[in-house]
């Protein structure tokens, strides 16, 4: 993929406020690999957005956004490439993390895991003050102010109370209703969300997604959201990523990818998808498995799961434009001229 | 928390009454006539008989034993059969030394071992993690005796740093007392320590893990605060455990560095009165001992109390 594959210049007007977050090129290979888990990943976040990335387990979606945070465990792999750019400020990533005063601050996270993601051992609102106060300063009763006020932004009620309680007291929910909270601490202006609603029954669910919807209205908070559910992707995202093998395989607006998707993976996916109007469906089956890292063909990676492959695709397709702002790294995109007429 | 410790208390009770029913067979199982030792020279069977009665050993055992352990639950636990000394008096007058002993010994052991378990699980793999197993090793392989012994070649005979033997009550000179107890605590706390970094590192390297520790650094916490107060904080349950249960071995099992010391505690106690066969002083001890480990017990079960947000809650 490369490195310009998503440049702001190429956006149309209006649909790209100020970038807030834009990743161009990310490589990375953990140690004792050969082969890059994440292989030139490139992506762009503008203020109110929510991009989605969606694709199969182990195609690098939390290495990508661990990276991004600066998050992933130092000494266990090496970056080969990747600019981060954030609020207009760029970082090699190769030589640097995000500085780390940004995190948890204009950089905020959750996690797929509500349930073992807040410390056991201190209450609720020990936990959201703190954010608080090593970002903001001020005293420990403004801060605990101010860990309430979160509490009710993010839905909770008696907020009071909760403040003194344990993460075992609270439900699943709650729990990822805190850790927003925490994220939002300090008016994030990207908020990253790995798998926020996997572990959380279907109301809850929607609830989060319709909390994470209002924070970006009101606030312009970007937001990139990792799932697996085609169906939030249809209910909540502006832009999809699609990943395949570490890369950007397509990438678009999200009516664009679900009517007219380009890629072949893309297609798999969809195909057992229901109609927009009719959400709810998770990720299709798409026959075979993802190779190890190690097996990964070369050229295109999908090519040995794909009905389409031919020798042409032992070379490294590029993107190519698909519709505006919509790319897909296939020899066959766009795809209308061939396939189309086949189906 | 009353309600938490009482639980705890009716487990500790019958505990107690089990060892001592345990020791008190025991030692009547054991061959061999305390008599004999009592008597010295003496073999008149009639100078025997009359000291039989005096102690009261032609009582039916389960008489012996009820008027035992209603003694000594008023805090008589027998005269001394060698000293004719009240073995309660005898063990409050050692029992402080050999407490001194391993609080201070604990004291090196937890500053020791638990920065140094913290450190290694932190970098875990690299060379500071890989130095200080090596270390810990050797210190656990390192007997106590050729360690003690050393330390006062050196720091005593050569250099003439500290004392090399005896014992200051703390309460006739502060000072001395901790000076003259620098040496012993130290050689036996650097065993410990070693156990204590052991123990602290896999308790750290298994929250370090930990979701919530992630989520600690998404904050942008610092690393120090990471790791010192949402890893350590969740690691602190085993390391109390273990403090408690090192704590009273430290007060049984003190005897050779006592020895070696000379310091009049606890374990020289201990060792003369089995060697004597003096059983009111061996039963004495075991049962200071056993209660000594269920208080320890009850007091790390304290501590899981406040540690733990949970058991608060119920
Ligand atoms: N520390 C590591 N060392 C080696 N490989 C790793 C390490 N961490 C992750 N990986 C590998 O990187 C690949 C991408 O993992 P990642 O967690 O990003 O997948 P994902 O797309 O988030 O999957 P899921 O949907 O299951 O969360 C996986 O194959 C995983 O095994
Ligand atoms: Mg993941």
């Amino acid at each position: 993929m490369s490195s310009d594959h998503c440049p702001p210049s190429e956006r149309p007007a209006g649909t790209a406020p100020a970038d807030i977050l834009r990743l161009t090129d990310f490589k990375l290979r953990f140690r004792g690999q050969s082969v890059a888990t994440v292989n030139g990943v490139s992506l762009t976040v503008s203020a109110g957005e929510i991009l989605c990335i969606v694709g199969e387990s182990g195609c690098g979606k939390s290495v990508t956004a661990m990276s991004v945070m600066g998050l992933l465990p130092k000494g266990t792999s090496d970056v080969l490439s990747g600019d981060l750019s954030f609020m207009g400020k760029t970082y090699d990533l190769r030589r640097q993390n995000l500085p780390p005063h940004l995190r948890g601050n204009q950089i905020a996270m959750i996690f797929q895991e509500p349930m073992t993601s807040l410390n056991p051992a201190f209450s609720v609102g020990d936990q959201i003050a703190e954010s608080v106060l090593q970002h903001q300063g001020g005293t420990r009763a403004e801060a605990m102010q101010r860990a309430r006020d979160l509490l009710v932004k993010v839905g909770i009620s008696a907020p009071d109370q909760r403040l003194k309680e344990y993460p075992y007291q609270l439900s699943g929910g709650m729990r990822q209703r805190v850790m927003i909270a925490i994220a939002l601490a300090n008016d994030p202006k990207l908020l990253i969300a790995d798998e926020p609603t996997t572990a959380l029954d279907v109301t809850i669910q929607a609830q989060i997604l319709d909390l994470i919807d209002e924070l970006r209205r009101d606030t312009g908070m970007g937001t990139m959201m990792i799932t697996h559910d085609l169906g939030v992707v249809a209910e909540i995202a502006d832009n999809v990523a699609v990943m395949y093998g570490g890369e950007i395989v397509e990438y678009g607006p999200v009516r664009e990818i679900f009517a007219n998707p380009q890629h072949p993976y893309t297609i798999g996916l969809m195909s057992a998808m229901p109609r927009l109007d009719r959400p709810g469906g998770r990720l299709a089956i798409v026959p075979g498995s993802v190779p190890a890292i190690e097996n990964m063909p070369s050229g295109c990676r999908f090519r040995t799961r794909c009905a389409f492959a031919n020798e042409r695709c032992t070379e490294r397709p590029l993107p190519k434009a698909a519709g505006s702002g919509h790319h897909a790294t296939c020899h066959f995109a766009p795809l209308e001229d061939h396939i189309r007429v086949q189906a | 928390m009353f309600l938490f410790l009482t639980r705890r208390l009716l487990i500790a009770v019958p505990t107690i009454l089990l060892i001592s029913i345990f020791v008190f067979a025991l030692q009547k199982l054991l061959p061999g006539d305390p008599l004999l030792v009592l008597a010295g020279e003496e073999r008149d069977p009639q100078v025997l008989e009359l000291l039989r009665e005096k102690y009261r050993l032609n009582d039916p055992l389960a008489v012996q034993y009820f008027t035992w352990v209603t003694n000594a639950l008023q805090g008589d636990l027998g005269i001394s059969l060698r000293t004719n000394q009240p073995v309660s008096e005898l063990i409050l007058q050692k029992l402080p030394v050999t407490l001194q002993l391993a609080a201070m010994s604990m004291v090196f052991a937890l500053t020791i071992g638990v920065p140094a378990g913290i450190l290694s699980a932190y970098k875990k793999g690299s060379l500071t993690d890989y130095i200080a197993n090596v270390v810990a090793l050797s210190g656990l392989s390192i007997p106590n005796f050729w360690l003690g012994i050393m330390l006062i070649l050196l720091v005593s005979v050569k250099w003439q740093l500290l004392p090399a033997s005896g014992y200051v009550p703390l309460s006739e000179d502060f000072g001395q007392s901790l000076r003259t107890m620098l040496m012993p605590s130290f050689v036996l706390g650097t065993a410990l320590a070693a156990t204590m970094m052991r123990h602290t590192r896999s308790a750290m390297l298994s929250v370090l893990s930990a979701d919530y520790v992630r989520t600690a650094r998404a904050k942008g916490l610092r690393e120090r605060r990471v790791v010192l107060k949402h890893a350590f904080r969740n690691a602190l349950t085993p390391i109390v455990t273990l403090t408690a249960l090192l704590f009273g071995e430290l007060v049984a099992g003190a005897v050779l560095t006592e020895q070696i010391f000379t310091i009049p505690g606890f374990g020289k106690l201990v060792v003369d009165a089995v060697f004597n066969r003096d059983y009111a002083v061996v039963q004495g001890i075991v049962l200071v001992t056993a209660v000594g480990f269920i208080f320890m017990n009850l007091l790390a079960d304290a501590m899981y109390y406040i540690l733990n947000p949970r058991l608060r809650g119920q």
